[in-house]
């Protein structure tokens, strides 16, 4: 059984982001990128299922310019087999990710793809959902767990939702979107990331996918969002609740 | 015969627009949840969203969609057919297949009832059920969907925040129609029921022949149920959260019972949810639940970027911190440094009793 894995490069959770004064976008220059957390519990939780002896193949895909497969390379160090580049200087939004990830699966044909739920810089959690929808295979969203039974071809996930924990089961094949405790990820050791330099890479453009990039969306702007008044320290919880009361007037 | 081409034209366009007012009610369906036979509070946010869409004029009204079985979605649909003066439809689809929040199935009910009707935008508030559904809803329908909205600029216009909150990015829908959204409901407040009567929306059934069966690829096994004594996070005046100071699940009672004598929710970090102290629902931030209550209590909660996403739209921001440099201390209106094991049981005895 194949598993495929889509990463996405986005700017580190950590860096503290600045919104470029022409108002066009952010600033990623000079800026630490990393592989999407949630992409690293996705392909975290494929490597174990391949290593459980479930699953014979874990193929990482990554789409955007040349610099993706720096990410690529990191999918391939923590374990994936193989790695899939789609090369596109254009934005790709969730549905021409969608799009492209529904042709490779003609292509690839694995039982399972794995995305994680949202992306931390554009946080649309769309595109699992809408590769789901185009391959009409069954979804298991924001899983904290999954739980593959291969001789029944299906997969029970365990999905965070408002009101706690849903449980579904799925047929195979299906896509899963993961959230933040599924699992832990693994870190790539050093003799991972000497032999990650010699796994295949298949490069493809979105045109031999046959997607076109017609964005339906356009940004208009990018601006900082309203700055808060600065507030006081208090030295007493009298003082808090006498401000929060006559102040604040919220007690 | 420039002239007649042009009278023909003219009367063209003329029926063009007549079918198009007759054909159906309204030119916004929002997709609305229902529980206890009323409809949930989020999806009333997104019925505010939708009537907001025609910038205030009654040609944009509003179609609600409602799925599910029983007594309980006949009586949501008699709400939803007085919840809001927009309102001129209220379309049902009652079959069992709709009773779980499975997507695959709600997808398919979405795509047909836009067959059905056409309509130029379709809502969902973006909560856990409408984060699930509209994406899979616009891959059938072939379009991008605009999600978690904060903010309508004009029909086809809107502004969403990324990177956790700290940038707004306004976006605009070039594509055709339906132009598919998912709003925030903490951005769009639900109006008070006014005392007028207005005339009731028609209630109509889905017509749901044409219902492709699916064999079953998804199956709903179980939910654990939610605490009902509890306000609902998501629409809290009063929210109290504790953080991964709060050391183990025993102690949380402190932050609960600060909760209840205001009033209020429960949150938690993604930290304290991690440790086991308390349940994921509790978890607030970029991708918990995004609260903006009137008054934020924060105990021991450091103010990662992550976790100021989910508060920090909050009327009134309170800190209590041991640590003088911690990040929350930036956002809070009103910062105490302090142990919240002094703090907490001084203000549960100082407080006055919740009228």
């Amino acid at each position: 059984m194949k598993i495929m894995v889509a990463i996405k490069r986005v700017i580190d959770y950590a860096v503290k982001i600045r919104v470029k004064p022409d108002k066009t976008g952010v600033v990623t220059q000079n800026v630490k990128m990393s592989m999407n957390p949630f992409c690293e519990i996705a392909l975290e939780e494929a490597l174990r299922i391949r290593e459980s002896g479930l699953a014979s193949e874990v193929v990482a895909v990554t789409m955007g310019p040349s610099q993706c497969l720096d990410t690529l390379r990191t999918g391939l160090a923590m374990g994936a087999d193989r790695g899939i580049h789609v090369e596109s200087t254009s934005a790709l939004h969730p549905l021409h990710v969608a799009k492209i990830l529904r042709n490779l699966v003609e292509i690839e044909k694995p039982s399972l793809i794995i995305l994680g739920k949202q992306a931390i810089d554009d946080d649309c959690n769309q595109t699992g959902q809408m590769v789901a929808g185009l391959l009409n295979w069954p979804q298991g969203t924001f899983a904290s767990k999954v739980v593959l039974d291969k001789e029944k071809k299906e997969v029970t996930v365990d999905r965070e939702v408002d009101d706690g924990i849903e449980t579904v089961q799925l047929n195979l094949p299906a896509v899963i979107t993961t959230d933040l405790r599924l699992n832990q990820p693994r870190y790539a050791t050093l003799p991972n990331i000497m032999k990650a330099k010699s796994k295949p890479i298949k490069k493809f453009t979105p045109q031999e996918l046959n997607v076109e990039i017609k964005p339906d969306l356009e940004i208009v702007e990018v601006t900082e969002p309203p700055k808060r008044k600065a507030g006081v320290m208090v030295s007493s919880v009298d003082e808090l609740i006498h401000k929060l009361k006559n102040e604040a007037k919220v007690i | 015969m420039a002239t007649t081409r042009m009278i023909l034209g003219a009367i063209k366009k003329r029926s063009f627009w007549h079918s198009l007012s007759s054909s159906r009610h309204g030119s916004t369906l929002v997709v609305a949840e229902h529980e206890s036979g009323a409809v949930k509070p989020h999806s009333l946010s997104a019925v505010t969203a939708a009537a907001s869409l025609g910038g205030g004029n009654d040609k944009s009204s509003v179609s609600v969609l409602l799925a599910g079985s029983g007594p309980s979605l006949h009586q949501a649909a008699s709400h939803a057919a007085s919840s809001h003066p927009s309102v001129s439809q209220v379309l049902v689809a009652d079959s069992e297949r709709f009773k779980s929040p499975l997507a695959e199935p709600w997808a398919k009910l979405v795509h047909l009832v836009q067959q059905q009707g056409s309509y130029i935008h379709i809502i969902a508030a973006s909560n856990s059920f409408g984060k699930n559904i509209m994406p899979r809803a616009a891959a059938l329908l072939d379009v991008s969907p605009i999600t978690d909205v904060t903010g309508i600029s004009d029909s086809h216009t809107f502004v969403r925040p990324i990177y956790a909150g700290n940038a707004l990015c306004t976006v605009r829908y070039m594509g055709s129609n339906p132009c598919i959204l998912t709003i925030r409901s903490t951005s769009f407040a639900v109006p008070q029921k006014s005392n007028n009567s207005k005339a009731e929306a028609s209630i109509s059934q889905v017509d749901l022949s044409n219902f492709d069966e699916d064999l079953n690829k998804s199956r709903y096994i179980s939910q654990t149920s939610q605490d009902d004594e509890r306000p609902d996070l998501g629409n809290a005046r009063v929210v109290i959260t504790g953080g991964r100071a709060l050391k183990n699940s025993e102690n949380f009672k402190l932050i609960e019972n600060l909760a209840k004598k205001l009033g209020g929710a429960v949150g938690a970090t993604r930290a304290a949810v991690d440790a086991g102290f308390v349940p994921n629902d509790l978890q607030v931030g970029q991708t918990g639940k995004i609260v903006a209550p009137e008054l934020y209590m924060a105990f021991g909660v450091s103010g990662a970027i992550q976790h100021l996403a989910g508060m920090r739209d909050s009327k009134v921001i309170v800190a209590v911190n041991n640590d003088a440099d911690a990040p929350i201390f930036q956002v809070a209106d009103y910062g105490l440094v302090g142990d919240l094991f002094e703090v907490i049981p001084e203000l549960l005895e100082k407080l006055p009793e919740k009228k």
